[in-house]
C-alpha cells in the first residue's frame, strides 16, 4: 500500500463501526491478501497428522479442514472513508466420529503438534458425550477424490483492485447521491476469500479457492419539516464473482416497470446511486396503502427473500427432523408430506431447485465442507414437495444413499454442518415480461428489493416489506406506495402464484450472512427467480405515530 | 493458555508499548477459552471448545492512525506487529474523527469473574445435558438444548499511561421443550456470570411444564390484547430500542430521537412514568465491564427516567463535536420493577394473552421502532385471574415505545441475556410486565 493510494481520501475511522467479521480474525495489509498460503503438499502433510492421530485414537472417521479465511472492507460515507479494514483468519478445524459420536475441536497452531493436540482433543470430546448418544452417526457413503482442486471461475480478484479504486468509486456514488440531494449515504465494499484445505479418512484432500463479493449502500433522505427519514438500499446482489460484478455494463441493465433500472450479471452502482437518491425523496412523499387484498407482483430482488424464508428454511433436513428446534426452529413440511407424494406446497407453476453450483451463485463450489462433490436437484416439482437439503449423517432418513452435498462451515473454528443451498425457483415456460404481467392485474402492488422480513419457526406465519412499492390499477403502474407489508402463510402463498416470467427476466440475489445454529454461523446463499405474481395476498399497514 | 493474568497482561503489554515509536499507541490484548454442548431429539447433536488471544495495536501520528493485530507473544512478534501499525498508520489520511488516546482512568471493581465456570469440563458440560434430557424422556417430551461457557480476560494499556484489565466468566443456557404429540412447546432461557447458579434440571423442568400444557392451543382473532409479558419476550424489544439511543443519530435526524423540525428529544417524557432503564455494571446480578473498549470508564448512569430520556450514548469524537461529555455504550441495562410476582399479575387480569417469549423479531420502521415479531414456546389465554388455556401463536407489530406508554403493572425483574450471553450479548434485569393494548396482527399455526 502506497501513500498514493490514499489521496483524496478524507478519513478514516477505523473502530468506530460494527463489522461483519470475528473479533478474532487478524488485521493484515492489502499486499498480505495476496501472499499466497501454504503449498498444498504442506497442507497434505499437516492434515495427514490429524487424520492419523484420529485413527490411533479410535475414531472411526476424522476430517481436517486448514483453512485462510481473507476478508477486506472499504466503508464510507459521503465524502469520507471511514475504514479500510483487511483481515486474516487462519486455523485448522478437525472433526471425529468416535463410540459413534461426534467430537469436534479447532486450533490456530497449525503444526504437528497443534493438529495432535486439537485432534486428540476432539476424540476426547466425542467420547464423553457418546455415553449420552441415544442414536449413533451413520454416515451415507462417500469416495474419496485424492487430490483435486476447485476456484470460483472469477475475472478480476478483488484482492488485486488498489484500495484507492474501490474507496473511488464509492466516493463517486456518494456524491452522485449527495448531488442530487441526499441527506446521508453510507456504503461499503465487502470481499470474501474462503482458502479451504479438506482431508477426510475417506481419501479425499480437496484444495478451493471461493471468492464472493458485495458492493452496497444505504441512502437516507430526511425531510426536516416531517420529521420524516427513508432510506434506499443499493440494487445491487452479493455474488460468487470477481471484481467484474462493478462494471455495470449495458447489456446487464434491465429497464423495469415504473421507470426503474435494475441489474443482473454486473452492476454499475454510480448509477444507482443517483437513483436512489431520487426514489428516497419519492418514498417520503408516497401515498400511505390501504390495507386489504392485494395481486402482488414481486421481482427478483425481493423475491429472493421470501423463497430463502418461506422454501429454503423449512426444507432443511435438519429443521425438519427437530435438530435445530431450540434455535432457528422446526419446519411445517414434516417428512409424512414428503412421503405422502402429493403434498401441494404450491401451484402447478412452482418448481423450486436447490443446487451448489450455479455460477456466479454464492453458494456455487465444488465440494462440500465433508468432501461431498456437489450438483443441484429438485426440492418442489409441479408445485408438489419431491425433496429436501441433507447432508451425509442424515440422508439415511430420508431413504436416500447419497449426500445432496450442502454442509458448511463458517471459519476454521466451528464446526460444519447441514446448510442452505441455492434455492431458485424456475422461471415460467411460456414467453411472459413483467411489464406483461402488470398488465394483467386489476388492483395490485409491485414490490422491488427486500426489506423487513420476519417468519415463525415452522415457516407458516410470515410478513416481508421491500424498498420501493408501485400501486397497479388496472394493469397500470399507478404511482409509488409506502407503509406496506404482507403477511400470508407458505403454502397459501405459494399456491396464490399464478404466473412466473421467462428465463429472460431471471436473476439472483441472496443472503451474505444468513445466521443459523448454536454457536451461530453465518452462510452465504443466492436465490434466483424471474418476477412472479400472487393473487390475493394480505397487505397492513405498517405507518405508526410516536 | 489463552487467558493472561493480570500481571502477564501488563508485562506483554510494556513490551509493546517500550517498542512504539508514533506519537501515541494503544494496546488492547483480549483472550478467551469456550466451550458449548448442543443437543437435540434428546441425544447430544455437537460438542466442541476453541480458544483464543489477539493482541491489537493501534499507532498514530497526528490524526493518522493504523491497526495490526497478532496472535504471537514473543519479543520479534510484538515488535513486528507495532512496526505494522506504524507502517499502517503512516500510509493512512488523516482522520478528522480520531481521538487521542485516554489518559489513566479511574475504573471500579465489578465481579464478572468466577472460578466455578472458568474450570468447566466436557464432562460437567454432558452432565448437564443429561441433567436435561433425562426428564424431558420420562414424560414423553422431546428436548433440544444448548450451553455455551466462557472465560476471557481483557486488558489494554497506551502511551498517556492508561492501563485496564477484567476477567469474565459467563455461562448461557437455552432449552426448547417439545411434547411428542408434536402440538406443545416450552422453552426457557438461563445466563449467569457464576454457574453454581445453573440447574439445568430445575430449568428443563420449567420447559417441559410448558410444553405439556401449551399442547391443544386453540385459536383466538387477532387485535390488541392485554399481554402479561415474561422478561425473555420483552427484553429484545428493550434492548433494540437501547441501541437506537445514540446521539449522533438522533442530531442527525435519522432516530426515533429525532424531533420534526430538527433537534432531538432529550430530556422529554416519550414513555410512562414508571419506565426507568439504567446501567449499572456493579450491580451483582448483572456484572458489566467496568470499562467500554476504548478505555471509558463505565458507571452506573440513568437512561430512561421515569419516562424521560435521561441519555443518549455518545462516543468521544461526536461528543467532542457538541461540547459534551462522552458517554460509552452500556455493558448492561437494568430496567425498575415492582413487586408482583407472574402469579399476581395472573390474579389482576380480567382478560390477557400471556407470552412465554418472542422470536424472529425485525424492524419495521426505524422512525418508530415499529418490529415485527411472533410469540413462542407457549402462549396462554388469562380470564378472570386464571390461565384459561393454550392459544395458537401471534404475529406482532409494536414499537417498544409505544408499548412501554401502555405499562398496567411492572413486576418482578429477571436476568436475561440477549444474544447468547457469553462473548456475544448483553445482559439485561427486565421485570414482569403488564402492558395494555399490545397489537397482534396476525395467526400463526406454528408450535
Amino acid at each position: 500500500m502506497k501513500r498514493r493510494d490514499f489521496i483524496q481520501l478524507a478519513g478514516m475511522g477505523a473502530g468506530a463501526l460494527m463489522l461483519p467479521v470475528s473479533s478474532l480474525a487478524n488485521t493484515i495489509t492489502a499486499e498480505e491478501l495476496l501472499i499466497p498460503g501454504l503449498d498444498v503438499s504442506q497442507k497434505k502433510r499437516l492434515a495427514d497428522v490429524g487424520l492419523n492421530t484420529a485413527r490411533t485414537n479410535g475414531a472411526t472417521y476424522a476430517d481436517v479442514r486448514i483453512g485462510r479465511y481473507l476478508n477486506q472492507f472499504v466503508i464510507t460515507r459521503e465524502n469520507k472513508v471511514q475504514s479500510v479494514r483487511n483481515t486474516e483468519s487462519y486455523g485448522v478445524g478437525i472433526r471425529v466420529i468416535a463410540n459413534g459420536t461426534w467430537g469436534f475441536a479447532a486450533t490456530n497452531e497449525v503444526t504437528p503438534d497443534g493438529i495432535k493436540k486439537a485432534t486428540e482433543r476432539a476424540v476426547t470430546i466425542a467420547k464423553a458425550n457418546s455415553k449420552f448418544q441415544k442414536e449413533p452417526v451413520k454416515l451415507a457413503a462417500e469416495k474419496g477424490y485424492g487430490e483435486v482442486s476447485w476456484k470460483t471461475p472469477i475475472q478480476k480478484n478483488g484482492f488485486e483492485v488498489p484500495i484507492k479504486e474501490k474507496a473511488d468509486l464509492l466516493l463517486n456514488a456518494n456524491a452522485k447521491a449527495m448531488e442530487k440531494g441526499a441527506s446521508f449515504i453510507n456504503s461499503i465494499m465487502f470481499l470474501v476469500n474462503e482458502q479451504k484445505y479438506f482431508a477426510s479418512t475417506e481419501g479425499s484432500y480437496i484444495d478451493q479457492d471461493i471468492h464472493r463479493t458485495w458492493p452496497n449502500f444505504q441512502v437516507t433522505m430526511i425531510d426536516k419539516a416531517s420529521g420524516q427519514f427513508k432510506t434506499r438500499s443499493a440494487f445491487s446482489a452479493p455474488v460468487g464473482m470477481g471484481y467484474e460484478y462493478l462494471d455495470g455494463k449495458a447489456q446487464d441493465k434491465i429497464q423495469g416497470p415504473g421507470g426503474i433500472t435494475l441489474y443482473n450479471k454486473s452492476y454499475d452502482i454510480i448509477e444507482d446511486a443517483t437513483f436512489a437518491a431520487e426514489q428516497a425523496k419519492q418514498m417520503i412523499s408516497a401515498k400511505s396503502v390501504e390495507p386489504g387484498k392485494y395481486d402482488l407482483v414481486l421481482e427478483p430482488s425481493h423475491l429472493w427473500l421470501t423463497i430463502h424464508e418461506s422454501v429454503g428454511h423449512p426444507l432443511e433436513l435438519d429443521r425438519v427432523l427437530g435438530y435445530e428446534a431450540n434455535y432457528a426452529g422446526t419446519s411445517f413440511a414434516t417428512l409424512d408430506k414428503l412421503q405422502s407424494k402429493t403434498f401441494q406446497y404450491g401451484s402447478k407453476a412452482v418448481n423450486f431447485v436447490a443446487d451448489k453450483i450455479q455460477p456466479g451463485s454464492l453458494g456455487a463450489v465444488g465440494y462440500d465442507d465433508e468432501g461431498v462433490k456437489t450438483k443441484q436437484w429438485d426440492l418442489v416439482k409441479d408445485g408438489v414437495l419431491v425433496n429436501y437439503q441433507a447432508i451425509r449423517d442424515q440422508v439415511h432418513i430420508l431413504g436416500q444413499g447419497e449426500s445432496h452435498g450442502c454442509c458448511y462451515s463458517q471459519s476454521w473454528r466451528d464446526v460444519q454442518f447441514q446448510r442452505m443451498a441455492n434455492v431458485s425457483l424456475q422461471p415460467g415456460k411460456a414467453q411472459l415480461t413483467p411489464d406483461q404481467m402488470i398488465a394483467g392485474v386489476e388492483k395490485g402492488i409491485y414490490i422491488v428489493k427486500d426489506g423487513s422480513f420476519s417468519i415463525d419457526q415452522q415457516r407458516y406465519n410470515f410478513q416481508f416489506g421491500g424498498v420501493l412499492f408501485f400501486e397497479i390499477k388496472n394493469g397500470k403502474i399507478a404511482g409509488m406506495l409506502k407503509d406496506v407489508a404482507y403477511q400470508s402463510n407458505t403454502q397459501e402463498f405459494w399456491n396464490s402464484c399464478v404466473q412466473v416470467c421467462d428465463d429472460r427476466d431471471y436473476r439472483m440475489n441472496g443472503a451474505f450472512n444468513d445466521g443459523k445454529g448454536q454457536p451461530a454461523q453465518s452462510n452465504a446463499v443466492s436465490h434466483g427467480s424471474a418476477t412472479a405474481r400472487f393473487n390475493g395476498v394480505n397487505v397492513i399497514n405498517t405507518g405508526r405515530t410516536l | 493458555m489463552a487467558i493472561f493474568s493480570k500481571e502477564e497482561s501488563k508485562k506483554i503489554l510494556e513490551k509493546v508499548i517500550a517498542f512504539s515509536k508514533a506519537d501515541a499507541c494503544e494496546v488492547n490484548l483480549n483472550g478467551t477459552n469456550g466451550g458449548n454442548i448442543r443437543y437435540a431429539r434428546n441425544s447430544v447433536s455437537t460438542a466442541g471448545e476453541n480458544s483464543d488471544v489477539t493482541l491489537i495495536v493501534q499507532s498514530n501520528f497526528g490524526k493518522k492512525s493504523g491497526v495490526a493485530t497478532i496472535n504471537e507473544f514473543d519479543d520479534a512478534s510484538l515488535e513486528k506487529v507495532v512496526r505494522r501499525s506504524e507502517e499502517l498508520a503512516k500510509l493512512a489520511p488523516e482522520n478528522p474523527e480520531f481521538m487521542e488516546p485516554l489518559p489513566q482512568q479511574t475504573y471500579g471493581e465489578s465481579k464478572t469473574y468466577f472460578e466455578s465456570t472458568a474450570k468447566i469440563t466436557p464432562e460437567y458440560r454432558a452432565q448437564a445435558a443429561a441433567n436435561s434430557i433425562n426428564p424431558a424422556i420420562a414424560k414423553d417430551v422431546t428436548a433440544a438444548g444448548f450451553l455455551e461457557d466462557n472465560y476471557s480476560f481483557a486488558s489494554m494499556m497506551n502511551t498517556k499511561g492508561l492501563f485496564a484489565y477484567n476477567q469474565s466468566t459467563g455461562v448461557n443456557f437455552t432449552v426448547t421443550m417439545r411434547s411428542n404429540d408434536g402440538t406443545g412447546s416450552g422453552w426457557v432461557t438461563r445466563s449467569f456470570n457464576d454457574v453454581n447458579k445453573l440447574d439445568t434440571a430445575e430449568a428443563s423442568r420449567i420447559a417441559i411444564d410448558k410444553a405439556l400444557q401449551s399442547r391443544q392451543a386453540k385459536a383466538i382473532e387477532p387485535g390488541k390484547y392485554t399481554v402479561i409479558l415474561e422478561p425473555a419476550a420483552s427484553a429484545e424489544l428493550i434492548r433494540n430500542m437501547l441501541f437506537n439511543m445514540n446521539a449522533r443519530q438522533a442530531d442527525e435526524g435519522r432516530s426515533f430521537l429525532a424531533k420534526k423540525g430538527g433537534g432531538t428529544k432529550m430530556g422529554e417524557k416519550i414513555m410512562d412514568e414508571r419506565v426507568t432503564i439504567y446501567t449499572d455494571p456493579f450491580n451483582l446480578d448483572v456484572p458489566a465491564s467496568p470499562w467500554s473498549g476504548d478505555g471509558q470508564a463505565r458507571k452506573k448512569m440513568d437512561i430512561i427516567k421515569n419516562g424521560t430520556v435521561a441519555n443518549m450514548f455518545y462516543d468521544r469524537y461526536w461528543a467532542s463535536n457538541k461540547n459534551v461529555a462522552p458517554v460509552p455504550f452500556p455493558g448492561n441495562a437494568i430496567m425498575e420493577g415492582g413487586n408482583a410476582s407472574l402469579e399476581d399479575l395472573i390474579k389482576d387480569t380480567k382478560k390477557g394473552i400471556l407470552v412465554t417469549r418472542f422470536w424472529y423479531i425485525r424492524a419495521v420502521d426505524p422512525q418508530t421502532q415499529l418490529y415485527t415479531g411472533l410469540t413462542r414456546d407457549a402462549t396462554f389465554f388469562v380470564e378472570n385471574g386464571k390461565v384459561k388455556h393454550p392459544i395458537k401463536n401471534f404475529r406482532f407489530n409494536e414499537s417498544p415505545v409505544i408499548m412501554l406508554n401502555n405499562v398496567e403493572t411492572l413486576g418482578k425483574q429477571v436476568r436475561v441475556d440477549v444474544d447468547g450471553g457469553p462473548g456475544g450479548g448483553a445482559s439485561f434485569l427486565i421485570p414482569y410486565m403488564k402492558l395494555r393494548d399490545f397489537t397482534f396482527t396476525s395467526l400463526s399455526d406454528a408450535v
